[in-house]
């Protein structure tokens, strides 16, 4: 079997007024559920070793984690060649509950944005209010970028980790490039 | 002569100056000046021509509603046309030229119109033009589009960038004058998150030139200490040369922020359009000084009177030695003491008014010597491309010239009108205020959100407050009031309490004088910049265009880039006096977003060039490309439609890859198809509604093919289901149905069957798809190696797990081609490492890539259809003969109640047959069969169409695909086609299944 590779082989743009990088492969397992259920949260938590995240949370720590994605919607992060095993023991965990766990972590991109105004450059793209205040580590978002889908969280103070459809990958990597370009700083959010 | 006054031009760095051109011309400026106070500092009174008789026209305001001062800005890839001259702040290396005119600014020939304005009336285009009708597209019309346009169309592409910017605060101050700044500050007093926005340069507005005071100080003082207080709020976010551009529901709110154009040398985007979610919105937009309609009004030098004291104040530019100012009003007396102060002359002073008593400010003019002629007008100004003097009249009378006076700027001032247009954006209403003879917001009609609640305040002179004792209170009330609609818990806090000298009461003066004569009505102008004239709008209500909106549009009144700011309460005003009927009767014409023009970079933002649309690449994309991909767009995918060698043309690409497929191996990238896991103990009675026929018997480790029909019978996807496990299912869509149908079933789920037990996950983009197609398919696979591909171990019609090649897979023997063939999927992060395997195993067995058009043409050649092709979203599965895919045996599907329907029952309902023409050339796509007879008008009647049509190489002639009426009960008979330069084609309809008609190919 080949390396696995991402779509953009980790492509990086540093010049502008935020750093953006495409990341290496990340593992990540949709489940679809009743999220009340405890054999939902047991297959989530067991496959992804963090605790359950509330509403429009994320719980990661470094390449685990559990984002909240729809009522019904868990998004599992774990390392990349942890996938079969962790849907098989999600799938064992899960037992007869109705529920779906699948493999997604190819069907994405991920990027990392850092920087003072790195959430300036995703309020230029993304209907999202993201004012210190109101967006903080440990918040998820499902949004529209631009023309696509994407949905990002907040790793530390400044810096964001982003997903979106592998297709669209070199879309993003456009959009984000674009909105850091030099000079386009808003200072909207600093005081 | 205009020029710089020695003194004076508070808003100047004359450290800083600046070189610019006009029409070639080399001028200079200072930093601050904008580019009309730099031209009117170099002389420059003339500025263009007006739009319909190439009048000369000047400067007549300071602000954005300046209708005149229209130019070319820029060259190249940052020409603009129609750039306002009183808003461009000037730079080093402006460029800038007049426009509308031929063939220069001084000298023009379409000036003659002006002489011929009683033969070009209010309506003349709908007069004129209307007979003889063929004359219009060949005469008239091209004619009217050259005279037409005040600006060029920019040639070049443009050359900036631009960007948007989404923002949320609980309240939006949108101008930052003195009402504005107070609002501001007593909202943000409250806790509240406050945007305050100037589309300026400079905050406090009219304030530091019309002076008061404040609490005792200087009102700049009370602008300069209130702006730093805002900026030490951490809950303040201030802005200034961004415009509130529309006002629109829920709050939301367009800001456009003009980054560089002061500046072009920075770096960034041009402009930034905002699109900002507000709590509540206070709109301190200000008031815009109105003309008076005398004849001549349009004369260079003739302006309002707020503009020449603000070219004095903040330029230090005067218009004239010598300025008449005509008024009725006490407003306009503070220009005369800017111009007495700054050393120039005011011979008279025109008031229209006759006062029992002289007014303050009338005393005040008095005692500086100037003279002030009460209940006088200005019969006509005099002067052609600039004003030379003013022939005065009684205002009463009909225009008898009483006394000339020679000057060289007139300032006039009609009253002031609140800037209601964002108020007014999303439904706020206006009362008229008799008084102050404007509209103003009338409170208890402002614009409504959700909850039924106010979400606009105005503040200040857009409330129709417009002196300073009244402007900071009304101000404060506003900021208050936003807080507490925004949920705030309002801080009581001192109102500053503002000083404005004591002024008599205004005296509404739509026309001057009174009884003036048609010839001095057709030379007052209403609407600068459309050159509709007081006679034009009479004309306009006597020919019965009553309704405000028709005599606007019938007049072109208010139709210009400025949207009539000055023209707009005049025109009214002049209508409801031909009508004779009260201006609140004739209401406005409505106000509509933008407040002013906005580039059209800014609303595209980011989405130009690479990022215009986004492009879907499956992980072989950037190989498709380097090895001669033609792509052609399938939703927002791009997928190779043949791959060229070098120097071949596509069809012969095409055909190669069509015949190499049938006799060697041929490889196609299926990954944009869609993939949709269904799983849940209702998955199969879930499917069983979904496709037409039964999937629910499907067993573990088999394929079928389905068909997908709305609740209306049409069909709407098709593609092959192949069954995962008890539970699982995995359903194939079409490439541009992936996203729809994923919703069409969450919607079914989530609407109708919600509970029913079923989860549905895209999965299309996990995998890449490979078709491995032709004879040699199997020896490929078996070289590859890993699994047994056999047709005992895989039969047609069924799937495997695996490996191959050391790739772990699944492969699906299924064919759209009727060969041999196999559909692997591989994890997308191996697809091109699995693609390169492919390419080196089939090296010595014939193997190309094929791209859509092959696919296409292998399919026709077997009589499959295609969603889109056979399918337009009015066809049936039996009109295409797919009465095989229909389960008679489920007691429901969607669709069925609707194919049981009488039209989806008719016998005539055209039908699916085979195409050959007896030429063997090519039926034209698309093309129709005509029958015998005419319809009911007058056209051939229509027997069929053409739905797919190819040359196929593997059969050496053209195939097609179409509906025929009673197509299959035909077949032999030969039907024609006209197509297109006189030629028809004819054509025998046959059986759709051109190429290995038993099946012998795939079935090995």
């Amino acid at each position: 079997m080949s390396e696995p590779i991402t779509a953009l082989a980790g492509a990086a743009s540093e010049t502008g007024i935020a750093r953006i990088m495409e990341l290496s492969l990340q593992g990540m397992i949709t489940l679809r559920g009743d999220l009340a259920s405890s054999a939902v949260q047991k297959a989530a938590t067991g496959a992804a070793e963090v605790e359950m995240p509330g509403t429009n949370q994320a719980n990661c720590v470094e390449d685990r984690g559990i984002c909240w994605m729809s009522p019904d919607e868990l998004l599992i992060l774990c390392p990349y060649d942890m996938v079969a095993a962790n849907i098989d023991k999600m799938t064992e965990t899960l037992g007869n509950a109705h529920a779906l766990a699948v493999n997604v972590s190819d069907a994405r991109a991920a990027f990392r944005i850092t920087g003072t105004q790195a959430r300036e450059v995703l309020a230029k793209l993304c209907p999202v209010d993201l004012s210190l205040e109101n967006f903080a580590p440990g918040m998820f978002r499902r949004t529209r970028m631009a023309q696509v889908p994407a949905a990002f969280w907040m790793t530390d103070a400044e810096s964001f980790q982003l997903v979106c459809f592998r297709s669209q990958a070199r879309y993003v990597f456009d959009l984000l490039s674009i909105a850091a370009q030099p000079g386009s700083g808003v200072n909207a959010y600093l005081t | 002569m205009s020029t710089r006054l020695a003194a004076g031009g508070r808003l100047l760095n004359k450290e800083k100056a600046l070189s610019f051109t006009f029409n070639g011309k080399q001028l200079r400026g200072f930093e601050g000046d904008t580019l009309a106070s730099a031209l009117l500092a170099n002389d420059q009174m003339l500025i263009g021509r007006s739009f319909k008789y190439h009048r000369p026209r000047g400067v007549v305001a300071s602000g954005a509603e300046e209708p005149n001062g229209l130019v070319n800005l820029g060259a190249e890839g940052s020409f603009e046309p129609n750039q306002r001259v009183t808003t461009t702040e000037l730079f080093d290396g402006l460029t800038a030229t007049s426009q509308n005119h031929w063939p220069s600014l001084e000298f023009d020939v379409g000036a003659i119109n002006t002489h011929l304005s009683r033969f070009l009336p209010a309506g003349f285009y709908y007069k004129m033009f209307i007979h003889p009708r063929p004359l219009w597209k060949h005469v008239y019309e091209p004619f009217i589009r050259q005279s037409a346009g005040l600006g060029r169309a920019p040639k070049a592409r443009d050359a900036d960038t631009y960007e948007h910017f989404y923002f949320f605060c609980d309240v939006m101050v949108i101008g930052g004058g003195v009402a504005g700044l107070q609002a501001a500050k007593t909202a943000a007093a409250s806790g509240a998150k406050v945007l305050l926005i100037e589309q300026t340069a400079h905050w406090g507005g009219r304030a530091p030139v019309d002076g008061g005071t404040v609490d005792g100080i200087p009102v700049d003082n009370f602008v300069e200490q209130t702006v730093a207080e805002l900026e030490a709020m951490p809950n303040v976010t201030l802005r200034k040369r961004m415009m509130g551009a529309g006002v629109y529901d829920h709050g939301y709110v367009l800001g456009y922020e003009q980054l560089r154009d002061y500046a072009p040398e920075k770096p960034g985007p041009r402009h930034r359009l905002w699109r900002i979610r507000a709590g509540h919105i206070v709109t301190a937009t200000g008031a815009i000084e109105r003309p008076l309609s005398f004849a001549g009004n349009d004369i260079p030098g003739v302006m309002l009177a707020s503009a020449l004291r603000d070219y004095v104040v903040n330029y230090g530019v005067s218009a004239g030695d010598r300025t008449v100012i005509v008024t009725n009003n006490d407003d306009a007396y503070l220009t005369a003491f800017a111009l007495n102060y700054a050393g120039l002359s005011v011979p008279v002073i025109l008031d229209a008014r006759v006062l029992a008593e002289d007014s303050p400010a009338m005393e005040q003019a008095k005692a500086m010597g100037i003279r002030v002629m009460m209940g006088h007008a200005v019969a006509k100004v005099k002067g052609g491309k600039r004003v030379t003097g003013v022939a005065v009249c009684s205002q009463a009378g009909e225009g008898a010239v009483l006394e000339e006076i020679a000057c060289d700027a007139v300032a006039m001032s009609g009253g002031w009108s609140p800037v209601v247009h964002l108020w007014s954006h999303c439904g706020g209403k206006l009362s008229w205020d008799d008084a102050q003879a404007h509209f103003r917001p009338d409170v208890d009609k402002a614009p409504t959100g959700a909850d039924g609640q106010p979400f606009v305040t105005t503040a200040g002179a857009a409330s129709g407050a417009l002196h300073l004792s009244d402007v900071l209170g009304d101000g404060d009330q506003a900021g208050k009031l936003a807080a507490a609609a925004s949920g705030f818990k309002v801080k009581q806090t001192r109102c500053p309490v503002g000083e404005s000298p004591e002024e008599a009461p205004m005296m509404p003066i739509w026309l001057m004088p009174q009884g003036a004569g048609v010839e001095l009505r057709s030379k007052s102008w209403l609407d600068y910049q459309n050159d509709v004239k007081v006679s034009d709008v009479q004309l306009a209500a006597q020919e019965g265009f009553e309704s405000v909106e028709h005599a606007k549009r019938y007049t072109t009144l208010g139709m210009a880039t400025d949207q009539g700011k000055l023209s707009n309460i005049n025109g009214l005003a002049t209508l409801a006096g031909a009508l004779n009927t009260s201006i609140p009767q004739v209401g406005t014409t409505t106000f509509r977003p933008p407040y002013t023009p906005i580039s059209m970079g800014a609303i595209g933002g980011e989405a130009r060039g690479d990022v215009f649309q986004p492009v879907r690449r499956t992980p072989m994309h950037d190989w498709h490309d380097a090895n001669g991909a033609d792509w052609e767009p399938v939703g927002q995918w791009r997928r190779p439609y043949a791959y060229l060698r070098p120097g071949e043309k596509v069809h012969d690409a095409v055909m190669r890859e069509t015949k190499n497929t049938r006799e060697n191996l041929g490889l196609l990238d299926a990954s944009t198809l869609g993939k949709l896991i269904v799983k849940g103990p209702d998955a199969g009675r879930f499917l069983d509604m979904l496709y037409t026929n039964m999937m629910s018997t499907l067993k573990p480790g088999k394929c079928r093919y389905g068909l997908m029909c709305s609740e209306n019978g049409f069909l709407i996807d098709d593609g092959v289901v192949a069954r995962i496990d008890e539970e699982t299912f995995l359903c194939h869509t079409t490439t541009g149905g992936a996203e729809r149908i994923h919703q069409h079933m969450e919607e079914w789920l989530q609407t109708e069957w919600w509970d029913w037990q079923v989860y549905v996950a895209n999965v299309t983009e996990q995998y890449v798809q490979v078709a491995v197609v032709g004879p040699n398919a199997r020896t490929a696979l078996e070289k590859l190696g890993g699994m047994d591909v056999s047709k005992e171990a895989l039969g047609f019609m069924e799937w495997a797990d695996g490996e191959l090649g050391g790739f772990k897979v699944r492969v699906y023997r299924i064919s759209f081609s009727g060969e041999l063939s196999y559909e692997i999927a591989v994890d997308a992060g191996h697809g091109q490492a699995f693609w390169d395997a492919l390419m080196v195993v089939g090296n010595d067995l014939g193997v190309m890539p094929y791209g859509t058009e092959a696919l296409h043409i292998l399919r026709a050649e077997k009589g499959f259809i295609m969603i889109g092709d056979e399918t337009d979203g009015t066809v049936i599965p039996q009109d295409l003969g797919l009465h095989w895919a229909i389960s008679k045996k489920k007691e429901d599907f969607l669709g069925k109640r609707a194919q049981e329907r009488s039209h989806m029952t008719d016998p005539t309902r055209w039908k699916l047959v085979g195409l050959e023409t007896l030429s063997g050339a090519v039926l034209p796509d698309g093309a129709y069969a005509v029958g015998e007879g005419e319809n009911a008008n007058g056209q051939k009647n229509m027997i069929g169409r053409v739905t797919s049509s190819y040359y196929s190489p593997n059969l050496g002639k053209g195939i097609a695909m179409g509906l025929v009426l009673h197509g299959p009960d035909r077949m032999g008979e030969v039907i024609e086609f006209p197509g297109t330069e006189g030629a028809t084609f004819k054509a025998r309809i046959v059986d759709p299944v051109f190429y290995d008609k038993e099946g012998e190919k795939g079935n090995v």
